[in-house]
C-alpha cells in the first residue's frame, strides 16, 4: 500500500466518524482534535477503523504520536513497512 | 385489548408526529419490539411496544401530529396484565384520519420487496433517489428517512437541502430550551463538588488496555458511569423522579448519558440497569448508544427511562461542569476534564490525575449532605477500579 492509499483510507475512516466535515479540507499538520469535534469514543472508533482497514493495532502507549494527519500517516507508514515509528508529535 | 399510546419522550414533549408504522393490523408484536417511529422535537425515536400481542387496529396515520397520550393503535394483548402504562388521558384521534390509518402503512417483508418507511419512500420519490444502492439502517435493513437524506447528501452535484437540517437544529434547540427553562424555573438546585483522584483508575485502565486489542479497549468514561451507577446503591434517593409533590424512588438504575450531537444539541438516553453491567458490557452498550444517538436511531425506552443523568466533558472540556437537572429526575452528576494536579500524598507533593465531580440535586427531594455522601462513594469506588 502506498502513501496515497494509506492517506485515503485514513480520510475515509474520519469521514465516516464525522460525516458533517469535509475531511479533504483538514490541515495535515494541525491537531485533529482542534479541527474535528472528536471525543474519546470517536478516537477509539477511529483506531478500530484503522485496525480493520489497515490491520494496524495501535497500542495505547502510542496515542500521543497520533496528533495530526501527517503524524498518523507517518506512524502507519512506519508500521506497514516495518520501519521504526515516526517521532512523537 | 391494550392501548398503544403516544409516549412522553421528553420533559416538555406535548405532541409527537407519527413518522412510520413498522407493523400493520394482524402482525404479531413482542414486548420491546419497535413498532413505530415518532418525531419528537429532538429526534426521530423508535417506539417500542410495552406488551406482546397482535396489532388489532392502527388509529393514527403517518404524518399526523398528536398529543402525548393519544391512542395510536389497539393491540390484542397476550396478557391482560400487560396493559399500556398510563401516560395521561387517552385522546381520540381525529375521525377523518381513521380511514387513512387503517391502510396497511408498511409493506410486509416479502422476499424481494424493498423495506422502506413510507416517509422515506415519499422523500425518495420527490427527490428521485435511486434506492437500490441504499443500505437501510432501520430494523431488518429497512430504509429510513435519514438513509435517504444521507444518500441525497452524497449524490454528486446534489443541491444541499438547507431547510431540513436547519429546522432540525432549531427544533432541537427549542426542545432543550423548553426542558432546561422548566428545570431552572421549577427545580431548586443545589450543588456539591469533589476533586477525585483518578491516578489509580487511570493506571488500572492503562494496564488493562495494554492487554486488550483495540476493539476491546475501554475508555475512562465507562469507569465513571459505572461508579456513578453503583454509588446510587448507597444513596438511592438520588435515583428517583419528582412527581408533583413527592419523590418516587426508582428500583432500577438507568443512567442517562449525555451525548453531544454533530451540529449541536445533545441527548441523554438511558443505559438500562447500568449497575448490573460489566465494564465490557457497558462499553459495548455505550458505543452502540453513541452511534445510534448520532444517527437519530434511539428507542423510546432509552429516551423515557433515565433515572439520573451523567454528563462528562471528556478530555478537552472545562475542568468543572454544573448542570441543570433534566426533569422529572432529581439529580445530575457532572465530570470535568481529566487534569494533572499537585496533591499531597502521605506527606509528599505528587502530581496526580484528577477530575472535578459535581452533583446537581433537586432540593425538594434531597439535601446537600446526601449529595456529598454520594460523591464520596463515587470517589471511593474509583479508588478500586478493578472492582467496578
Amino acid at each position: 500500500m502506498n502513501d496515497s492509499e494509506t492517506s485515503g483510507k485514513v480520510l475515509a475512516i474520519l469521514a465516516e466518524l464525522a460525516p458533517e466535515v469535509d475531511v479533504h479540507a483538514l490541515k495535515p499538520d494541525v491537531r485533529l482534535r482542534d479541527q474535528l469535534d472528536l471525543d474519546s469514543m470517536d478516537f477509539l472508533n477511529f483506531l478500530i477503523g484503522i485496525d480493520e482497514q489497515l490491520g494496524v493495532d495501535i497500542p495505547e502507549a502510542d496515542y500521543p504520536k497520533l496528533g495530526t494527519l501527517d503524524s498518523i500517516c507517518d506512524y502507519l507508514k512506519a508500521k506497514l513497512t516495518g520501519s521504526p515509528a515516526g517521532p512523537p508529535s | 385489548m391494550a392501548d398503544f399510546r403516544m409516549p412522553v419522550l421528553g420533559a416538555d414533549m406535548k405532541t409527537g408526529e407519527l413518522v412510520a408504522w413498522l407493523k400493520k393490523p394482524g402482525d404479531t408484536v413482542q414486548k420491546g419490539e419497535v413498532i413505530a417511529e415518532v418525531d419528537t422535537e429532538k429526534a426521530v425515536v423508535e417506539i417500542e411496544s410495552m406488551f406482546s400481542g397482535v396489532v388489532e387496529r392502527l388509529l393514527v396515520a403517518t404524518g399526523d401530529k398528536v398529543p402525548v397520550g393519544t391512542v395510536l393503535a389497539v393491540i390484542r394483548s397476550e396478557s391482560t396484565e400487560e396493559g399500556a402504562p398510563s401516560v395521561g388521558p387517552a385522546v381520540a384521534p381525529p375521525p377523518e384520519r381513521l380511514a387513512r390509518a387503517a391502510r396497511p402503512a408498511t409493506p410486509a417483508s416479502a422476499a424481494g420487496r424493498l423495506r422502506i418507511s413510507p416517509v422515506a419512500q415519499k422523500l425518495a420519490d420527490e427527490k428521485g433517489v435511486d434506492l437500490s444502492g441504499i443500505l437501510g439502517s432501520g430494523p431488518g435493513g429497512r430504509i429510513m428517512v435519514h438513509d435517504v437524506e444521507e444518500a441525497l447528501a452524497r449524490a454528486p452535484g446534489a443541491p444541499a437541502p438547507p431547510t431540513a437540517p436547519i429546522d432540525r437544529a432549531l427544533r432541537m434547540r427549542q426542545a432543550i430550551a423548553g426542558a432546561m427553562s422548566r428545570s431552572h424555573r421549577e427545580i431548586p438546585h443545589f450543588y456539591v463538588e469533589s476533586v477525585i483522584d483518578m491516578s489509580r483508575a487511570i493506571a488500572w485502565l492503562t494496564e488493562e488496555n495494554a492487554r486488550r486489542t483495540v476493539a476491546r479497549r475501554l475508555i475512562y468514561g465507562v469507569l465513571i458511569v459505572k461508579a456513578a451507577a453503583l454509588a446510587l446503591k448507597k444513596v438511592p434517593e438520588l435515583n428517583a423522579v419528582w412527581s408533583g409533590d413527592h419523590v418516587d424512588l426508582k428500583p432500577d438504575i438507568h443512567v442517562g448519558v449525555a451525548i453531544a450531537l454533530p451540529g449541536g444539541g445533545l441527548v441523554a438516553p438511558a443505559i438500562h440497569n447500568t449497575d448490573a453491567l460489566s465494564l465490557d458490557e457497558l462499553m459495548t452498550q455505550l458505543r452502540d448508544l453513541v452511534r445510534r444517538a448520532r444517527a437519530g436511531r434511539l428507542r423510546s425506552s432509552e429516551v423515557a427511562d433515565p433515572t439520573i443523568t451523567v454528563t462528562s466533558l471528556g478530555e478537552e472540556g472545562a475542568e468543572s461542569v454544573f448542570g441543570l437537572i433534566y426533569p422529572p429526575q432529581v439529580a445530575l452528576v457532572g465530570f470535568g476534564r481529566l487534569t494533572e494536579r499537585p496533591a499531597v500524598v502521605e506527606g509528599r507533593l505528587e502530581v496526580r490525575k484528577a477530575i472535578h465531580a459535581s452533583l446537581a440535586g433537586d432540593h425538594r427531594a434531597l439535601d446537600g449532605y446526601r449529595g456529598s455522601v454520594y460523591l464520596a462513594e463515587v470517589e471511593h469506588l474509583l479508588q478500586e477500579p478493578e472492582s467496578l
